[in-house]
């Protein structure tokens, strides 16, 4: 969402009349929250130290509320160093901890609330939590000045332990920590932040908070909720969007032992047992039949169609610069094409799941949830209940990628927990996860250039069509027909293109909803307009870095990236038959990235990926192995989708359904990642989804010097 | 029926019907979850275990064909060297990042170093290639087997 949101971002976007507020915690120890006057006050913040943000303990652990969920991208460690680099205190003291569910405390301040996404948590926190602990720091040296008399702007902190200006005495924090809960925190703006010359821990590539749990099996992700007395639900919802259960055996399913209970809801069954394998085995013997109501008819070429037809009528401008119909008109050669990316899964290794425990007055959850606060407030519409009412017990997720934006799962799970006596446990099967998800839009884009007798763009028009996920996602950001995030990443490529038409044509599929997915909408229009450029480049007959370099006299970062790919990949250099280099480039998320990929194509046109050289601007590298192991995740994850991701429909039925047809990438097929960073002191960019966006185009371009095959319809494989 | 299965050691009895999956009766009765379900149908590697110290796809193996077998989860693999080095290499390299797969992973490379102390790549591309990580950490996990094996990576 960098055209809406970087502006934001930067403005760093705390309200100016918020204040850091101390306590002391039951224990003893220091409490410090943020106070936004008018929204915080209905929260309980102004009097309660149970919300503070971060705590300090008289045992000298530091207690983080991580307003964020942990889904793989290592967001407790890096936000773990924000604060630690500015309290002064040894990162293994940080304990970070799981929030509830709310948004006055815990709403990133970019995204307005409690919601884990769009790449935003380091950039989003990037302030607050070095503010936060400057604050602490400033509060405990304080204290422990005062004990010793001494001038506390002489006093010194560094790993949790204070020193006097003689260097002879020093008070470790947790000594300080009652008295430091007295102190009137410092204003924000009094709060003088280390320069980026100064860090001592950001920069550093610490080891995962997270990941000693994570190697032992001990972690809890929300599938390994365990409550006294729960039951195991197995569940099918209905094959076609709109469907209903006609008949369900269940006779047959209750004479399976171990099973307890059918559950017959109206999009779904659930078969109740002692343990997941009596409730799979009773679902079997359930038979069940379905009513499959009015979208059995559709298909992938119905939606197609629908979506050709739609792209051929013009739409709401995104961006519209220079004269653009006059260029068209005035230019030596013109270029059009088609762009179509299909349908996309999440399929996260964690299948869709949920706990919960209903009662007359309460509703007790237990999920990994990108969407805490969302979810908080849908089953409190669903049930009826009050908001405090509902209890959600966030946990690790087994992955998110933007299926866990969504809260269908724990709604689905408390239609069923309403008929079910104790808390009961709704885990998905693969197959149902797969066929019931929220898919990645498909999109059927045409694009068309000019060119100048150089072979330089003149002219510009790209024309977005698919169905809008802000639209449902978040109605009050849909503006005038416009969805923002459907045409990033094609309303300001990084290019000098000086006569300029971005629109967007929404056009909705029956029955398929369209959701968020790893690298939001840069993941389809990064693929459109650098594999167009490309086309452009090869027609003007030069080298695809030249061509590009020429068009980046005024982006800076983005030419730096550029260059940088393509020096550490060997640009250039002479590769054997058969094997070629392609490149691509991007800003996305506050970051730039620039990627070269080596292919090498078989003679039956088999492609394999045998090198991928990243370059990355995300301005301070909060973490480095961090960047590493995002980008390594974020290539597969879009390299995944690029080579052979596609869902299908026919007669209303998702086609795919485990990882045979839905076929993951696997350690002998991916290829060496090399990620080269970008020294900077810029504020931070996202990266938890940018390597996803830029990698395909990197491919299908290689595939066309390789081949001459170029590549506009995705997946590269034949589904 | 009711089946004694050795698990990490101890032996358990348990009251399910034979064709029950050892993965939910490891997660759901025993309560042992750290072994994972992913796909049901031996496509993704997240519920492994070792019978016998072989990898095994728990969501496909029947407890009635267990028989006297001795099965070690991810609770106990540490208790093993091949499984404790497979730990530390893993810590060091940093290879999680979801860690929803990183059970069966751990369990699938303990599996290979335990039969084969020096894996080629071939070798790891062998016994890995059923473990399916979405998170795509299939070049630290190459790193660390390598790590573990005492090999420089
Ligand atoms: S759950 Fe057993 S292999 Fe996937
Ligand atoms: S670490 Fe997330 S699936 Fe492997």
């Amino acid at each position: 969402m960098t055209l809406t949101i970087v502006s934001r971002a930067d403005a760093a976007a705390l309200s100016r009349r918020t204040f850091l507020k101390a306590s002391a915690t039951a224990a003893g120890g220091l409490a410090l929250a943020f106070v936004v006057p008018g929204r915080s006050e209905a929260a309980g913040a102004e009097n309660g130290a149970l919300n503070g943000f971060v705590r300090i303990e008289p045992d000298g652990r530091v207690h983080l509320t991580i307003p964020m969920v942990e889904m793989g991208q290592g967001t407790y460690t890096s936000l773990a160093m924000l604060l630690a680099e500015e309290l002064e205190v040894k990162l293994d003291s940080i304990v970070p901890e799981h929030a509830p569910p709310n948004d006055a405390l815990y709403a990133n301040p970019i995204l307005h609330e409690q919601s884990t996404g769009l790449s935003a948590s380091t950039r989003g926190f990037w302030l607050p939590l070095r503010q936060a602990g400057a604050a602490a720091r400033i509060m405990l040296v304080t204290a422990a000045a005062q004990r010793w008399k001494a001038d506390p702007a002489k006093c010194t902190a560094k790993a949790g332990v204070i020193t006097d200006p003689s260097g002879k005495r020093s008070l470790p924090y947790r000594e300080v920590v009652q008295a430091a809960a007295q102190i009137r925190p410092p204003a924000l703006d009094q709060i003088k932040l280390k320069a980026p010359g100064q860090f001592s821990l950001i920069g550093t590539s610490p080891k995962r908070l997270e990941a000693a749990g994570k190697v032992s099996g001990r972690t809890r992700f929300g599938i390994d909720a365990i409550e006294p007395g729960m039951k195991f639900a197995a569940i099918a919802i209905s094959p076609v969007g709109g469907g209903k259960p006609k008949q369900v055996n269940q006779a047959a399913a209750l004479a399976i032992k171990g099973v307890r209970q059918v559950v017959v809801i109206d999009e779904a069954v659930a078969i109740i047992a002692d343990h997941t394998g009596a409730a799979k085995k009773g679902l079997e013997a359930a038979a069940i039949q379905w009513d499959d109501g009015p979208n059995a008819q559709v298909n992938s070429q119905s939606i197609v169609a629908q979506l050709k037809a739609g792209s051929e009528t013009s739409g709401v401008i995104a961006r519209n610069e220079g004269n653009v119909e006059q260029a068209f008109a005035k230019a030596a050669r013109r270029f059009d094409a088609v762009f179509e990316l299909p349908f996309l899964a999440h399929a996260a290794m964690e299948p869709m799941n949920c706990t919960v425990h209903l009662r007359k007055d309460a509703c007790e959850i237990w999920v990994g949830t990108q969407v805490p606060t969302v979810t908080q407030t849908r089953v409190a519409a669903l049930t009826g209940l009050q908001k405090d009412a509902v209890i959600l017990h966030n946990q690790f997720l087994g992955g998110g990628f933007g299926r866990r934006l969504e809260p269908d799962g724990t709604l689905l799970a408390v239609k069923i927990a309403r008929h079910v006596d104790g808390p009961v446990k709704v885990i998905w099967s693969r197959e149902e996860d797969i066929q019931h998800d929220i898919y990645r839009p498909y999109y059927y884009d045409r694009i068309s250039a000019a060119v100048d007798e150089a072979g330089n763009p003149v002219a510009w028009h790209h024309r977005v069509c698919g169905s809008s996920v802000v639209a449902r996602f978040a109605p009050p950001l849909f503006k005038n027909g416009l969805d923002f995030d459907a045409v990033e990443g094609a309303a300001e490529p990084p290019y000098a293109l000086p006569n300029i038409l971005v629109d967007y044509v929404r056009v909705e599929p029956a029955s398929i909803t369209t959701g968020f997915w790893r690298g939001v909408g840069p993941v389809h229009n990064v693929f459109i307009v650098e594999s167009f450029i490309d086309e452009l480049a090869f027609a003007a007959k030069q080298d695809p870095v030249a061509y590009r370099r020429r068009l980046l006299s005024k982006n800076p970062r983005a030419l730096a990236v550029l260059n940088l790919a393509a020096e550490k990949a060997g640009w250039g250099q002479p590769m054997p038959a058969g094997k070629a280099r392609g490149i691509s480039l991007q800003f996305a998320f506050g970051s730039y990235l620039s990627q070269v990929a080596e292919v090498a194509v078989d003679t039956k046109g088999k492609v394999r990926v045998e090198r991928i050289v990243c370059a990355v601007d995300c301005g301070i590298a909060v973490t480095p192995s961090m960047i590493e192991a995002q980008v390594q995740s974020g290539t597969i994850f879009g390299l995944t989708a690029a080579l052979r991701g596609a869902i299908t429909i026919k007669d209303g039925r998702v086609e795919q359904s485990n990882f045979d047809s839905y076929p993951p990438m696997r350690i002998d097929e991916v290829p060496r990642i090399e990620t080269h960073i970008v020294p900077s002191t810029e504020n931070p960019g996202g990266l938890g989804e940018a390597a996803t966006a830029i990698v395909a185009p990197a491919v299908t371009n290689a595939i066309f010097a390789a081949t001459g095959r170029r590549i506009r319809k995705l997946p590269i494989e034949e589904v | 029926m009711s089946f004694v299965l050795k698990i990490n050691g101890a032996s358990h009895t348990i009251d399910a019907d034979g064709d029950t999956p050892l993965l939910w009766v490891l997660r759901d009765v025993l309560q042992m979850t750290g072994t994972k379900f992913g796909c049901g149908m031996a496509l993704c590697g997240a519920c492994t275990v070792h019978l016998d110290g072989a990898a095994t796809r728990s969501c496909i193996t029947t407890i009635d064909s267990v028989g006297d077998a001795a099965i070690t989860t991810i609770e106990a693999i540490g208790q093993s060297e091949a499984g404790r080095k497979v730990q530390r290499a893993w810590l060091d390299l940093d290879v999680v990042q979801c860690g929803y797969c990183q059970s069966g992973q751990i369990m699938s490379a303990t599996a290979l170093l335990m039969s084969n102390a020096h894996p080629t790549d071939g070798d790891i591309n062998d016994a890995m290639s059923g473990n399916v990580c979405r998170c795509g950490t299939y070049n630290r996990i190459r790193d660390a087997i390598k790590l573990a094996a005492g090999a420089k990576p």
